[in-house]
């Protein structure tokens, strides 16, 4: 590692996948490859079903993104390139696991059954989380980058307190989200409590124009050593690995071992939102090496090349991604604006009676408009 | 009835909660073992354990958020914020998680959860520990904001702020936790005087003082005072900073027609300025006198050596008093 004080930039001694500490279980060329830590026995079911989460996953980020620019959304966060971190870590959890996202968790909460068109919501200004955080285990998403991280910690030493509960709790943030405070200090409860949580670190290399690198200058799964538990570093573009090391990161921490720090290595293929504009501050060549280590394009050369699919596999995974694309753009389009009221509800769960008073007297200014 | 000082009647009241519900739990900085710095969680961990009363790691972000992710899971956790200037590193968890996850999940998650902080100045502290910044949280929907100001309210404003279903900030007068009185330790919950109600302390007809927390005392002796003189002051404990009890306010400065609003905070953009605006748009026409506001300077709190200057006290109050009956 070298550092330039005067410009305070840190090159990394290594950053990439060629890390040989990352664990990867399917090549970008679609090989699967062992590891000593994390075998993974699937079924070629298994890995169709991971497949077909992905591409769903994609095609409804596209037409997301599409909305935006037509002006049906106000912003969206992009997930592209992200797919296979999320659904593979996703698709290791239990469903009572207690699931606390970022804003960009769109894979997680499909993984969680939330209707896609439900996450829309809050990008359209209808609401702020358009599902019920009990039924899904998904806490509503955070804007503020870690501050959800301090609560899953929380949620993971409520249910230390419930006898017989091995539910474990899980705080999805970026590399950027690593810097704050918070994440910080979350670490620290979680491990003076050994509480039953699972960090879960995309990093996807760049905190809107701030690269990862600025931000730490050692890999950031070896920050867990400082704080007094495990960390590894998984290639956040490989499915499959994806989910050997949460599955096995969640079994570690529902014994009872305390937390754990998973960093996904992997790549923000698009912008950090809609109105980001990455041509800035990033070179279109790194952007095209991280084309080449596409999550998706490796699980469909596997499927591929082991024939556990076909080409009317991917034809039909196609074809239903298209169908939804239709549903949540319908979806969206329509969905009608909430009532003025309706901004006054929710403020409090007992109630007050000031706001009250505030709401009444709105209502009967709005009133006046429809008697005048 | 017992006669208790304010610090102890808290400690009864938490103990109380503690047996009445076992979701509740204490967290904070040497709330466990030392029993709190002002000893008011003394003795609670000794006998609900540690895992009820919780000595956390020193970091006030991390006690509220880690009490906010307690409270979705169903408990109910009571933070304690060492002194009022530390509060800031949790403001953020405060204002954005706290005070918004009701409203974010369109009322699916709750978060019962209670800040306790010792306020105000008056004890020669340091600096960081004798700060006003009740503005601040009264400011922020969501929250709910009380601060008591004697021993019985305290002992019956606790155990209603831990039972209330949105998160609390509870402000503690530091400078009185030692005073003592009266306390019905076998008073049952429903039968308290409400949290969000504020209370006519001292009855009066010629003018309306408006006080809080520490200010309530001050308030009381002004009152005295200026009996002395002749003047029959109204004395209000407003206990309750959001929501306001607006028509115990109202119905009494309609009744004297003149205001005096005492706190210890900084005057400007303080809580008063939110009372006199409410007193003078609402109460105009029985007014013989603008409202007037008797409290801090705008000066971060002075080293204590010079406390006494910064804090109203009684002749500040009675020039204020003198003031509204000059028109």
């Amino acid at each position: 590692m070298t550092v330039d004080s005067l410009h305070h930039t840190v090159a990394p001694a290594e950053a990439g996948p060629a890390d040989p500490t990352l664990v990867q279980l399917l090549t970008p060329e679609g090989q699967r490859r062992g590891h000593p830590d994390f075998p993974l026995e699937i079924a070629d079911d298994d890995v169709r079903a991971l497949y077909r989460d992905m591409v769903a996953l994609r095609r409804f980020d596209v037409e997301a993104t599409t909305l935006q620019r037509q002006g049906e959304l106000g912003i969206w966060a992009q997930v592209l390139g992200q797919e296979a971190a999320q659904i593979g870590s996703a698709r290791a959890l239990r469903p009572t696991d207690m699931v606390f996202p970022t804003y960009r968790e769109h894979g997680v909460a499909w993984c969680r059954g939330i209707p896609p068109e439900d996450i829309l919501q809050l990008f359209r200004g209808i609401n702020f989380g358009g599902w019920d955080p009990a039924a899904y285990h998904v806490a509503p998403y955070t804007i503020v980058i870690g501050a959800h991280a301090l609560h899953a910690v929380g949620y993971a030493m409520a249910l230390q307190r419930e006898p017989g509960n091995d539910s474990i709790a899980i705080a999805y943030f970026g590399d950027g989200a690593t810097s704050e405070g918070d994440v910080n200090e979350a670490f620290v409860f979680a491990a003076s409590y050994r509480a039953p949580v699972i960090f879960f670190v995309q990093n996807n290399q760049w905190a809107i124009s701030v690269p990862e690198i600025r931000q730490s200058p050692i890999p950031l799964y070896q920050r867990a050593a400082g704080f007094g538990f495990p960390g590894v570093r998984v290639d956040g573009n490989d499915v499959l690995a994806c989910l050997a090391v949460t599955r096995a990161a969640a079994a570690h921490v529902r014994a009872g071992n305390g937390p754990y720090l998973i960093e996904a290595f992997t790549y923000r293929m698009g912008a950090h939102t809609t109105s980001d504009d990455p041509t800035r501050y990033r070179l279109a060549a790194e952007v095209e090496a991280w084309k080449l280590r596409d999550p998706i394009e490796r699980v469909k050369a596997y499927l591929s090349r082991s024939g556990a699919a076909d080409a009317d596999f991917f034809t039909d995974v196609d074809t239903e991604a298209e169908r939804l694309a239709e549903r949540v753009r319908a979806a969206c389009v329509t969905m009608p604006d909430p009532g003025p009221l309706t901004m006054f509800d929710h403020v409090y769960a007992a109630g007050s009676a000031m706001l009250d008073a505030e709401k009444a007297a709105y209502a009967e200014y709005l009133a006046s408009f429809e008697e005048a | 009835m017992a006669a208790l000082a304010l610090a102890r009647a808290l400690n009864l009241g938490l103990r109380k909660a503690l047996e009445a519900n076992p979701k509740v739990v204490i967290m904070g900085e040497d709330v466990g073992k030392l029993g709190g710095v002002f000893r008011v969680t003394d003795g609670l961990q000794k006998d609900f354990g540690e895992d009820r009363v919780m000595d956390t790691p020193l970091a006030e972000s991390g006690i509220v958020g880690t009490a906010i992710g307690m409270a979705l899971r169903g408990w109910r956790p009571v933070c304690e914020i060492q002194f009022d200037g530390f509060v800031f590193p949790a403001y953020d968890q405060i204002v954005n998680q706290l005070a918004k996850l009701h409203y974010r999940s369109g009322g699916r998650l709750r978060v019962p959860l209670v800040i306790r902080i010792p306020f105000g100045g008056g004890i020669g502290a340091v600096e960081h520990h004798s700060e006003s910044p009740e503005a601040l949280f009264a400011h922020i929907p969501g929250l709910k904001v009380v601060a008591c100001s004697n021993a019985a309210d305290a002992y019956t404003m606790i155990q209603q702020a831990v039972a209330c279903d949105d998160p609390v900030i509870f402000f503690e007068p530091k400078r009185r936790y030692w005073e003592r009185g009266d306390v019905d330790l076998d008073i049952p919950l429903e039968d308290a005087f409400p949290l969000h109600a504020a209370r006519v302390v001292r009855e009066g007809r010629d003018a309306t003082l408006l006080a809080y927390g520490p200010s309530v005392r001050l308030a009381l002796d002004a009152a005295a005072a200026a009996a002395e003189d002749g003047r029959e002051l109204e004395v209000i404990d407003i206990r309750s900073l959001s929501p306001l009890d607006w028509e115990t306010v109202h119905h009494s400065v309609r009744r004297t027609g003149r205001c005096v609003v005492i706190h210890e905070a900084p005057v400007f953009v303080g809580y008063g300025a939110e009372l006199a605006a409410r007193v003078t748009e609402q109460c105009f026409y029985s007014l013989e006198a603008p409202v007037l506001r008797v409290g801090g300077f705008s000066i971060p709190y002075p080293p204590s050596r010079l406390e006494e200057h910064y804090l109203p006290d009684v002749e500040r109050v009675l020039d204020a008093v003198d003031r509204v009956f000059a028109y």
